[in-house]
């Protein structure tokens, strides 16, 4: 987050304070185009030098897909699906980006407790701030993409940054830079949108009659878009949300929960307070005593009698 | 357990020293997990996990809390159950629980060891304990992150919540009957209660604690139908 | 390549067969997706595997490994039954009005003059017949019936889509489908681009494979025009320029040829090889040979190199045999005739077929130096490493020498792309610890044996002695010194032999061009084919203007383009026999009336009237051949040959076994496998995450793809009972590897002939040193065997079997 500072910021995590956001020039957007990616995983590869991850060297599962998830050191995954179109017959080999989607509605910052850890840069881009964090796990139930990654080591949540040390300098994010064949562009939202329309008339043109975009509504859009051939399945790109939206839980949780848990017992307290000052104290009285002197000597001798 | 002749007061053991100590181990316990998890709950309240060390600190430590809390009321669970068991006194006492609110308590029927309000406390606590440990568990990322689906935990984090809530009323009102009748809180600094306190509140126990046999403690001969410890 | 990668953006439909450019060129794979998305630009893949470059394709179609040309004959006749040729084209730029001699002829899979014990043609049937002027008799009617045409179309006939079908397993109708999108480019106005690799290389019949799809685009006039092409993608960054400065062990740089040792002087070595031209005012390139050669021979041996002793030919070695590829030298050496090995650049061990033979025959060195940047497995060939190196170091008594080279981004120099680019760049870091440049290591040994050789006489000091050797440090020359000697200069002032006033080259000056360059020892030339790439106005080869005049993808600017700067060969192709372009909108260069204009170099001389002079300059004929003549060893047609190792009998000479002129040795030939015992069809290739034996010492491609495995069908799974990433055995005759195993959907069972042949892909970037997972390559399993023409292993077509396993440690 070199370079952006706290003026850039949209929102802040855990912060009841709303940042000045006044350098809303313009929002960025990362386009994958999955009709041009050809799988080649330089993405991941720029992404883990760029950001100097390292990795462990897994094993081979089966599978094109390597690390075999997202984790604290792999910020990019490219997953590999193969399907058969039902209505051409043909294989089609669906290879999606996976990543954070960098949501205008993030899900994970609203999740997470703690002050700054997690913000969102005026352009856009969400970012975890690695010394402000606690490794709670919040944002992973927050996050309707399940991206987020707690690292065994520092318990610190690592996901993509969308390069915004690069950005913040004027730079595309690693992946779009080292994209061999333009499927990862880079650029304001609104070109990007611009771009993908004129993917979607090429695609449909081929055939790919359901062709569109990925940028789902239902978390505000997000800064991370996706050009499918099959925009009306999105789950056959290994699952890829159909309609993706924080969890009406977490809403929930973070919403109702969080203020009317702090109302209810504030109140408690409040009342206490107010009766104990107001309510007629009950508290033992000089008869009470002489009556208990009086009872316990009745029971003692009930008791030796007995 | 026993009924004492002091020199100046009548007193009733109410809690021996083993459970005074669970008591307030699973009440640091609890002011400690309701700090904790405060700072974790709200924004303006995560100033609170400075007490802790941090916010890493907090997150790491609010778990572990838990564990000793459930140990500890464990334990109490196992002293105080007996008492506990629901009987219709209860019931009849439970409708007079505005008078108690009020400062009366002339026509209450006599009540035992533990008065009705109490045994909800009681069996509250139990289970909010039990559902808090539960979800604490799904929702402890460091050791169950991978037991648990992210749906699970979502739950797991709004059910919680919403028991930390209510175990904090539960706490408020635990604390506050302590404080507001008069006399109670030495039962778990002492260990003992007055005379007129057992009367006033537990005439029931008081009978059955005298009935066991009072101890004279005085150092002068005891008058009979002497004044109370007052005098 | 025939043209460039920034080229192929200008085209409008890609087919790539015998390669897979989005997984091992996915760079140079952009302009691909470039030309997809802003001309709308069709992609099809033929692969027997649903590759990475399927994935992005308009149509994929499968096909058996090893039977392209039965699928490229199919098509050609296709094309030609659908009347989808560039008739003009093909009547003046190809030789198919040629008429053959009397006698040629092709039966039962051979061709005339099999001799079958020497597995060799006799091909003196396979030629023209001349006319009493020496030029060739041409019917331009095409309907002679021994024109190359009708020798052609007959040829073909037999390749029918249910005989393409029955022989490649591809389903008739997407063959039909692609034939019909390929036809489409017979237009003027459409073209199509090939782009394959070692996919068709690495086959007993590579060369033939290549020329099938060189004769398809030549019958709808994709040659020589923008978009258009035969472009093979080179597998290093600088294969390219390695085979130009004579990578094969019969070659000197620029193409030209070692003499044989019946060659014993340089009259009788020139006799052959200045060929005259066949067609009346064409221009034979091949006629300044002469030229070429004594500029090299001038840039070897200096001033040593006279007239008077032939500019020193004798010092050149001769060949005793056709030429010493490796699977010849490693035969000799497991044969114990070879004593000393240099292995720079060069991974046998795991790169070359038949490992167990390789590392038997290194073990027989006396000595090896391996020079290379990494820790190779070639250097570590004796080291036990169990399952995966299995050999015992106490009985191998081979002295290795291991010198640590710098690698390319620690390298001043050029580097050649498949383009024919030579592109120059700069050290981007330090080499670390002893690494030092090839050329220092190579110059610090030449040093020492040439004070040797000056103390000790020895039987033949002359070449080293005398080999010219000007650098400013003589242990350790630089890269502009080398560079400079490469494009060539003028060793003695040159005169207009008219006006002797008048300087035509001046002495110490680098030459522009090839063309100034002189059979009189007056220039020296390194390389002549990069003449122009240092001149007088600097190094060329360090260009980088993207300027790119009317967008054709030249980017004349850039760099240097060998021949000539020029960007897109055969380019006289690109317009019609009266010089106007085919297609206006792709024009390349134009006939004004006078001399050709427009934005190439052209490929003959600037004023060559267009009807006299064909595009084909370096072929006597000035046109391309349909028919071969004598120039392939394995016929003048392409015809279908199994692999050697094949899981079905030849549908058209049942008789054939291979590809009958490709050479095997003895031993190997015992070594091949049979379908009944090793029923699958294996092929070998590379992954995009890899390159490969370098990046496996690479941690971050190691992340990517950490393990080796082999890929499966689910069907085969199933039959076999094969879990997904689960571990596999895979033997074939000469070897046994243990693998993961990725059971895939993009593999599909084919049926070939009736029988269902199961594909098993075996990718080849493991081995037992790197940071990777140790594992096995396929060159553990494939057979040593080469092609006809060219002996590049046949990598691509084996056999094997595959059994489920407990993984290496225990099995």
């Amino acid at each position: 987050m070199a370079g952006l500072q706290s003026q850039d910021f949209a929102r802040i995590s855990a912060t009841t304070f709303r940042p000045p956001d006044v350098r809303h020039d313009f929002e960025v957007a990362k386009l994958i185009d999955v009709s041009k990616c050809i799988g080649c995983k330089a993405c991941q590869a720029a992404c883990l030098e760029w950001n100097n991850l390292r990795e462990e060297i897994g094993i081979n599962r089966g599978v094109y897909d390597n690390p075999h998830d997202l984790t604290e050191n792999t910020w990019t995954l490219m997953r590999f699906t193969e399907w058969e179109n039902p209505d051409s017959g043909n294989l089609e080999w669906l290879i999606r980006k996976d990543g954070c989607m960098h949501c205008a509605d993030p899900g994970c910052l609203k999740a997470c407790p703690s002050p700054g850890a997690i913000v969102q840069y005026n352009n856009g881009i969400v970012d975890f701030v690695s010394e402000n964090c606690i490794g709670c796990g919040y944002c992973v139930k927050g996050c309707p993409f399940n991206i987020p990654r707690i690292s065994k080591a520092d318990h610190k949540a690592y996901k993509c940054t969308l390069c915004s040390d690069r950005v913040s300098v004027g730079q595309a994010p690693a992946c779009a830079k080292a994209c061999p064949t333009g499927a990862i562009v880079f650029g304001t939202k609104q070109a990007m949108l611009d771009h993908a329309q004129g993917r979607i008339t090429d695609l449909k043109s081929r055939g790919f009659k359901n062709a569109g975009i990925y940028d789902p509504p239902g978390v505000g859009g997000t800064h991370v878009m996706y050009v499918l051939h099959h925009a009306d399945q999105p789950q056959l790109y290994a699952n890829l949300p159909n309609n993706p939206r924080i969890s009406q839980v977490v809403e929930l949780w973070k919403g109702l929960t969080k203020y009317a848990g702090m109302a209810v017992v504030g109140f408690a307290a409040a009342f206490a307070f107010v009766h104990a000052t107001v309510a007629r104290r009950n508290d033992v009285s000089r008869a009470e005593d002489r009556e208990a002197e009086h009872l316990i000597d009745e029971e003692a001798s009930r008791g030796r009698q007995a | 357990m026993a009924v004492r002749r002091e020199e100046e007061r009548t007193t009733v053991d109410r809690y021996p020293g083993r459970v005074r100590v669970n008591h307030w181990v699973t009440a640091i316990s609890l002011i400690l997990l309701t700090l904790s998890g405060a700072a974790l709950f709200h924004p303006s309240l995560f100033f609170l996990s400075s007490l802790f060390g941090g916010g890493s600190n907090t997150r790491a430590l609010h778990p572990w809390i838990g564990v000793v809390l459930l140990a500890s009321f464990a334990i109490l669970f196992v002293q105080m159950v007996r008492y506990n068991f629901w009987t219709k006194v209860d019931t009849q006492w439970m409708h007079h629980i505005g008078e108690v609110m009020s400062g009366r308590e002339e026509n209450l029927p006599e009540i035992g060891k533990y008065n009705g309000a109490q045994k909800i406390v009681f069996w509250l606590m139990t289970l909010l304990i039990l559902v808090l440990f539960g979800t604490g568990i799904v929702i402890w990322y460091e050791y169950f992150g991978a037991s648990f689906t992210i749906e699970q935990q979502r739950l797991g984090h709004i059910v919680h919540a919403l028991a930390a809530i209510a175990m904090l009323l539960v706490v408020i009102v635990h604390i506050y009957a302590g404080f507001y009748v008069r006399g109670t809180i030495s039962a778990m600094t002492e260990g003992k209660v007055t005379g007129g306190w057992a009367f006033r509140h537990h005439r029931l126990w008081l009978r059955q604690e005298a009935r066991e046999g009072v101890i004279d403690e005085r150092q002068t001969p005891p008058r009979r139908h002497s004044p109370g410890p007052a005098e | 390549m025939t043209n460039s990668w920034t080229d192929i953006k200008n085209t409008d439909l890609v087919i790539i067969m015998g390669g897979n450019a989005a997984e091992a060129h996915p760079c140079g794979f952009k302009w691909v997706t470039e030309a997809k998305a802003q001309r709308g630009a069709k992609l099809i893949v033929v692969d027997p595997r649903f590759t990475r470059s399927a994935s992005v394709a308009d149509f994929y179609a499968p096909i058996r490994q090893g039977t392209d040309i039965a699928f490229l004959l199919g098509a050609m006749k296709y094309c030609i039954d659908n009347d989808k040729i560039q008739h003009d084209y093909v009547r003046a730029f190809t030789n198919a009005p040629y008429i053959v001699k009397e006698g040629f002829g092709y039966q039962d899979g051979l061709f005339t003059g099999y001799d079958e014990a020497k597995r060799d043609y006799d091909r003196s049937s396979w030629e023209y017949e001349l006319g009493p002027d020496g030029y060739v008799q041409v019917d331009e009617t095409l309907q002679h019936p021994r024109s190359v045409y009708q020798l052609l179309k007959k040829h073909i006939a037999a390749y029918t889509p249910e005989m393409v079908e029955r022989i490649c397993g591809t389903p008739k109708d997407k063959f039909l489908a692609i034939c019909k999108m390929i036809s489409e480019t017979s237009a003027r106005d459409k073209v199509m681009t090939s782009m394959y690799a070692l996919g068709w290389t690495q086959h007993s019949k590579g060369s033939q494979n290549i020329r099938s799809m060189a004769m398809l685009q030549l019958l709808l006039g994709n040659i020589g025009v923008r978009g258009g092409g035969m472009n093979a993608l080179r597998g290093h960054s600088n294969i390219q320029g390695l085979t130009d400065i004579g990578l094969m062990s019969n070659l000197i740089p620029g193409y030209l040829t070692l003499g044989t040792d019946r060659e014993v002087d340089f009259q009788t070595y020139m006799s052959t090889r200045g060929f005259k031209p066949l067609r009346p005012n064409q221009m034979s390139y091949w006629q300044n040979y002469k030229k070429f050669m004594v500029s090299f021979l001038k840039s070897m041996w200096g001033k040593a190199a006279t007239p008077e002793n032939d500019f020193a030919y004798q010092w050149l070695p001769k060949l005793d045999v056709p030429g010493y590829d490796m699977l010849r030298y490693f035969d000799m050496m497991h044969q114990g005739k070879v004593n000393g090995y240099f292995c720079q650049g060069f991974n046998p061990l795991l790169s070359l077929s038949n490992r167990g033979k390789v590392s038997a025959s290194l073990s027989k060195l006396k000595f090896l130096v391996v020079m290379d940047p990494l820790q190779t497995e070639t250097a570590r060939f004796w080291k036990d490493e169990g399952v995966h190196n299995d050999v015992r170091p106490e009985s191998i008594q081979t002295e290795v020498f291991e010198l640590p080279t710098t690698c390319f981004a620690e390298d001043e120099g050029s580097l050649v792309n498949s383009g024919r680019w030579l592109q120059w760049h700069w050290p981007g870091q330090e080499p670390p610890g002893e690494a030092k440049p090839d050329t220092w290591i190579m110059a610090q040994i030449h040093q020492r044996l040439r004070a040797l050789y000056a103390k000790e006489g020895g039987a033949f000091p002359d070449p080293i002695l005398n080999l010219h050797w000007p650098y400013r440090l003589p242990d350790d020359p630089q890269p502009d010194e080398m560079a400079k000697e490469m494009n060539g200069y003028v060793v003695s002032t040159v005169t207009d032999p008219v006006d002797p006033t008048k300087v035509l080259l001046e002495r110490g000056k680098q030459v522009d061009t090839f063309g100034q360059l002189r059979d009189d020892g007056s220039t020296a030339c390194g390389c002549w084919i990069y003449a122009g790439s240092w001149t007088e106005r600097g190094n060329m080869m360090a260009r980088r203007d993207t300027s790119d005049p009317a967008n054709t993808g030249a980017y004349s600017n850039w760099a240097f383009s060998w021949p000539a700067n020029r960007r897109i060969l055969y380019n006289r192709a690109s317009a019609d026999i009266d010089g106007k372009p085919w297609d206006p909108k792709r024009k390349l260069i134009e006939w004004n009336g006078a001399a050709w204009t427009g934005y190439d170099v052209p490929d003959i001389a600037p004023t060559a009237k267009p009807q006299d002079v064909g595009p084909f300059i370096m072929n006597p004929e000035g046109t391309a051949r349909l028919f071969s003549r004598g120039m392939m060893k394995d016929g003048p047609f392409p015809a279908h040959y199994e692999p050697f190792e094949s899981p079905v009998a030849n549908v058209m000479a049942p008789k054939i076994r291979g590809n009958p002129a490709a050479r095997i040795f003895k031993d190997d030939l015992a070594a091949l496998g049979t379908s009944d015992k090793f029923p699958y069809a294996a092929t070998s290739y590379r992954l995009t995450e890899h390159f490969h034996y370098w990046t496996k010492h690479v941690w971050v491609n190691a992340v990517l793809q950490p393990e080796f495995f082999v890929e499966i069908s689910e069907q085969l799974a199933a039959e076999k009972n094969i879990q997904k990433g689960g571990w596999v055995k895979v033997s074939s005759a000469r070897g046994t590897v243990y693998a993961k195993a990725v059971v895939t959907k993009r593999i599909k069972p084919l049926i070939c002939d009736g029988k269902t042949v199961h594909v098993v892909g075996i990718p080849l970037h493991w081995g037992f040193t790197g940071a990777a997972r140790k594992g096995f390559g396929p060159n553990s399993l494939t057979p040593f065997v080469g092609d006809a023409n060219i002996e590049t292993p046949e990598f691509k077509a084996f056999l094997v079997n595959v059994e489920p396993s407990n993984g290496p440690a225990t099995s």
